[in-house]
């Protein structure tokens, strides 16, 4: 039963997506690509179409996965599912133990949840590092270098560096990837 | 129910207007409830705040759920929390029905493969903007080097290892360390884990 499987994919995503935004971005990224449901690039096309949208991208992704499987249902039944685990947590929090986070087991557990968060966000922009660029996917992979992506990634970090040094500036993620969605016709395209 | 259409609108504005992630819209939700409308005062928003961040599901969503609770029930929960979804619902929604063969354009294509770079390094910089607003202790320096590598090794040998359990078993470890540090002694536990 898809829609069944659509909607508790995505509650178990909810239910443990703690940090916010790229908090889930692990667990997403897992279960996406270990049931079919998107490619490897297909998912980094889709982050940024998350974010050069409004919205969460638990949510949004929990839409279009759920529509691209499933239609209308499908994506009702994924973002039901992606939502309704926290909707649960915060009324019984708004409703009875207001002070949660003065317990301090509540804090014990969070100051383990907290670098776990940042370990596994971290751990997967390196796999993705690996392969994008090197086409490095598992142990039996063989190597590929993509010198464009390498390019494109010193012209990003330099531009960064150079507004932050200079002007104390920084760019947004929606002006990031216009200039790397040109970047990547120009070198591409050559 | 003038104030749970007024919520229902409100919602469904800071829905449409959510770019850049759960942060950007603290500032909106700010203005809205506490300047413009004052049906929550600053320590109550901060609370929010607060419990927004440390549970699970977007930061959007949970203030949404919580704010529309406040002010109206559980009705008003639930209608704030459809209403913030539902603009980026529309969007995607349509977006997914070419989104394929939007792709499928040589041009478009290209373009995305500038674009996949660009997410990998946004992806890495909020690890790293993370990474500074963490403690600097121990335990927390261990579990983040632990995860790290576990989780790199994992996917090079194509080990079914689901982040849950890395996010349950952190969790329980620093239960663990917190009773440790109790039963040693070492300070309290405002000390420990403020």
């Amino acid at each position: 039963m898809l829609y069944l499987k659509l909607f508790l994919t995505f509650l178990e995503i909810g239910a443990v997506s703690f940090g916010g935004g790229y908090g889930m971005i692990s667990l997403i990224h897992e279960k996406v690509i270990s049931y079919g449901w998107l490619s490897e690039s297909e998912f980094l096309s889709f982050i940024a179409v998350s974010e050069s949208t409004p919205g969460p991208l638990a949510v949004n992704m929990a839409t279009f996965i759920g529509s691209s499987q499933g239609g209308m249902v499908g994506a009702l039944a994924a973002t039901a599912g992606v939502v309704l685990p926290s909707f649960i947590v915060i009324i019984i929090i708004a409703a009875l133990i207001n002070n949660l986070l003065k317990f301090a087991g509540v804090r014990a557990f969070l100051s383990g949840v907290r670098p776990c968060i940042t370990a596994l966000i971290i751990g997967t922009a390196i796999t993705m590092f690996l392969s994008y660029f090197i086409g490095f996917d598992n142990i039996g992979s063989s190597i590929s270098i993509d010198w464009r992506a390498f390019v494109i990634l010193a012209l990003l970090v330099g531009l960064n560096l150079l507004l932050k040094l200079r002007f104390h500036k920084k760019l947004s993620p929606i002006v990031m990837i216009l200039i790397s969605a040109a970047l990547g016709v120009i070198l591409y395209g050559i | 129910m003038k104030k749970i259409l007024n919520l229902f609108l409100t919602f469904l504005k800071i829905g449409a207007f959510t770019f850049g992630g759960g942060y950007a819209m603290i500032a909106l939700l700010e203005h809205e409830f506490i300047d413009k409308k004052g049906w929550l005062d600053r320590d109550e928003f901060l609370d929010m705040t607060a419990i927004a961040e440390s549970t699970p599901g977007p930061i959007a969503t949970n203030s949404a759920t919580y704010i529309g609770y406040r002010i109206a029930g559980i009705a008003g929960a639930v209608i704030s929390t459809i209403a913030v979804c539902i603009p980026s619902f529309v969007i995607i929604y349509i977006i997914s029905l070419f989104f394929d063969r939007f792709l499928e354009f040589r041009y478009v294509a290209y373009a995305f493969r500038g674009i996949q770079v660009c997410v990998v390094y946004l992806i890495a910089s909020v690890g790293i903007g993370m990474l500074k607003t963490l403690k600097k202790d121990v335990f927390t320096s261990v579990i983040l080097i632990l995860v790290i590598i576990l989780n790199i090794v994992f996917t090079v040998f194509s080990v079914n290892f689901s982040s849950i359990f890395f996010i349950l078993i952190s969790g329980v470890a620093g239960i663990g360390f917190y009773v440790i540090r109790r039963i040693m002694g070492k300070g309290d536990s405002d000390d420990a884990l403020s």
